[in-house]
């Protein structure tokens, strides 16, 4: 790079590595599919419950391995509990510094976690998997509007949780990561588009959920074009650093290769659908509305499409945390 | 050294024009503070310790400059030695980021990290600037410079100053070396070496570094960054938020469209409807 004004950087890399990799990859997935899961509740049809419920299981799920990768990456994984109580002699309390995304994202992380929880076992009792009394009872409470308060709150939290780890990256004075704003956003519209892929994918084991499929395949190529746009605004931010390099140099640039096939389907049925669900190029064989019935109950799927295509769009995301946190390391 | 008092500002002013690269602060340093010896590495140079990390609090940086043809000798110029060192910034990044609050600022005004406090997160390696602290493989924790805290608390002067032969550097309250680091730039000036250089003396590099330095070249040169380049990480955060709010605006609106396109044609059929109501045990379960 020629330009006079590139950033310098003397730095150190934290070593943050495949725990790292794996707790962005999770953290996106179960904060977007906690997201999509409530925008079905709250906008969707009768028909879209399933899908919701099928969402807050994979939040929850995806949630609980975080905070072991995240402790296990520690270098005193038994003091994992001084991130949220400050042991200094004289000084002990609890901590959270606003500025420092890493002390909000564990809280964010607890608060999160709550909302999961009671999301998790919400869609269980109504899904007649839990039957305590008791437990019904709590879940009428969440019938009206306090349930509706409650998913959209968690919603929130899961955009953050999705998001927050780019700025994460990006407070710091690392190269690429310190040169951008984009890597919050940028995270988080993989997340997403990683969760629709997921949802469409565990759709196989939900029949029920079936209704659901042209939502997801939809939100997908959407969210795979708000990735790909903010991977041209990251790429525009590291021009004048002089980081593009660094961010896409051999070998980095086969996991953006990856990420870029992750994109794919996404993009490519909007080329070619646009937000139609016509039946060509699309990642499930689905069904029009007016069919609907009919076709749940029985028709076959192709296993290379429902599989291969959610799993493509899956490794992208995972290719495109693993490009950004390696390429500097 | 007159006494030590807390609740001073202290620190170093390291002048590089009289190191004479002896490494006597390094050892100085490990042998106080217990860090283990490194390998001998003979490479092209004379540098075996690398750059500061868990086991290197102080490192004196060679820096070869050495032309083709002679310029006569002296002046400093071919061997750019430096003893470098945490710089205890008075907007420490490190700090800034630490999320345990095991980073401190002391009473001596120095930047410490307490080792018991400290979980490895490594947030601290990402963000100091000047690649100073890296985590101990056997304690696990984030380690630099001390200041040797210790041994001001009981009234002596860090180990490396007391080590130097050349008093390249110099340890005592900020104030007072500022002072005499202003003259010493002026008195080189005189002398006819104008490439000397405070770095760190005022407040235009990280608001001020208490252990700051006289430079014979550009900071660069040093793997010091500049005036422009001297930057927080908290810099980031309203961006990369800000960022992540927009996307996540456009995310639900795009959630929405996705919502919506299903359902208009859906409701344009007659038979839409059933779509609504598909006969699905579960979610009647839910309303009971
Ligand atoms: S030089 Fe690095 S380690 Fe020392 S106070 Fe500044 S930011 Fe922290």
């Amino acid at each position: 790079m020629l330009l006079a004004d590139e950033a310098q950087h003397f730095v150190r890399a934290p070593d943050w590595t495949w725990y790292i990799l794996f707790y962005f990859f999770l953290a996106g997935l179960s904060g977007g599919s906690y997201v999509i899961a409530t925008l079905f509740r709250l906008r969707g049809g009768r028909s879209d419950e399933p899908a919701a419920r099928l969402g807050y299981y994979v939040a929850f799920l995806a949630l609980l391995l975080c905070p072991i990768l995240l402790t296990l990456d520690l270098g005193k994984p038994l003091r994992f509990w001084h991130m949220m109580w400050n042991t200094t002699p004289g000084d002990a309390g609890l901590t959270l510094k606003y500025w420092s995304p890493m002390s909000v994202g564990v809280w964010a992380l607890v608060v999160f976690g709550a909302f999961a929880t009671v999301s998790f076992v919400e869609a269980l009792v109504r899904d007649q998997k839990i039957r305590l009394p008791l437990a019904r009872r709590a879940v009428r409470l969440l019938d009206g509007t306090l349930g509706k308060v409650v998913i959209t709150v968690g919603a929130v939290f899961g955009l953050f949780i999705a998001g927050y780890t780019g700025v994460l990256l990006a407070v710091s004075n690392q190269p690429v990561w310190s040169d951008t704003w984009a890597l919050g956003g940028l995270f988080l519209a993989s997340g997403l588009s990683g969760s629709a892929a997921l949802l469409l994918f565990l759709l196989r084991y939900r029949p029920e959920a079936e209704a659901s499929a042209d939502t997801l395949i939809i939100s997908e190529r959407l969210y795979a074009l708000l990735e790909l746009a903010l991977i041209v605004v990251f790429v525009l931010t590291l021009i004048p650093a002089g980081a593009l390099g660094i961010a896409f140099g051999f070998p980095w640039i086969l996991l953006w290769l990856v990420a870029f096939a992750g994109l794919a389907p996404g993009i490519g049925g909007l080329l070619t659908a646009r937000l139609a669900v016509t039946g060509e190029g699309v990642a499930v064989p689905v069904h029009s509305g007016s069919v609907a019935t009919s076709v749940a109950t029985s028709r076959p799927k192709s296993v290379a499409t429902s599989v291969a295509i959610p799993g493509l769009v899956l490794l992208g995301v995972l290719a495109l945390r693993a490009a950004v946190i390696f390429s500097i390391q | 050294m007159a006494q030590i008092t807390p609740g001073q500002a202290y620190g170093f002013f390291t002048d590089t024009s009289v190191c004479i690269g002896c490494k006597a602060c390094e050892v100085a340093c490990k042998t106080w503070n217990e860090l283990p010896a490194n390998e001998p590495v003979f490479g092209d140079g004379y540098d075996n310790t690398g750059r500061l990390d868990a086991q290197n609090w102080r490192h004196v940086q060679f820096i070869d400059n050495v032309p083709d043809k002679s310029l006569g000798t002296g002046q400093g110029k071919a061997w750019l030695m430096m003893s470098d060192v945490c710089k205890h910034c008075q907007h420490a990044s490190c700090m800034d980021v630490c999320p345990t609050g095991a980073i401190i600022r002391t009473e001596f005004d120095s930047v410490y990290i307490q080792p018991d406090v400290c979980n490895g997160c490594r947030n601290c390696i990402a963000a100091c600037p000047y690649d100073v602290i890296s985590q101990d493989e056997d304690k696990g924790v984030a380690q630099k410079c001390t200041l040797c805290y210790d041994r001001l608390q009981g009234g002596m002067e860090p180990a490396c100053a007391k080590a130097c032969p050349t008093e390249s550097i110099q340890f005592g309250p900020v104030e007072e070396l500022q002072r005499a680091a202003r003259q010493r730039v002026t008195d080189l000036h005189e002398q006819g070496v104008p490439e000397a250089r405070l770095y760190g003396d005022d407040s235009s590099i990280y608001g001020g570094l208490n252990a700051f330095f006289l430079l014979m070249d550009e900071p660069e040169a040093y793997h010091l960054p500049n005036k422009e380049n001297a930057v927080r990480p908290g810099r980031n955060n309203a961006g990369g938020y800000l960022g992540a709010l927009g996307t996540a605006v456009l995310a639900v609106l795009g959630g929405l469209i996705a919502l919506r396109r299903r359902r208009e044609p859906a409701a344009e059929t007659p038979s839409g409807a059933d779509t609504t109501s598909p006969p699905s045990p579960e979610t009647e379960a839910g309303e009971d």
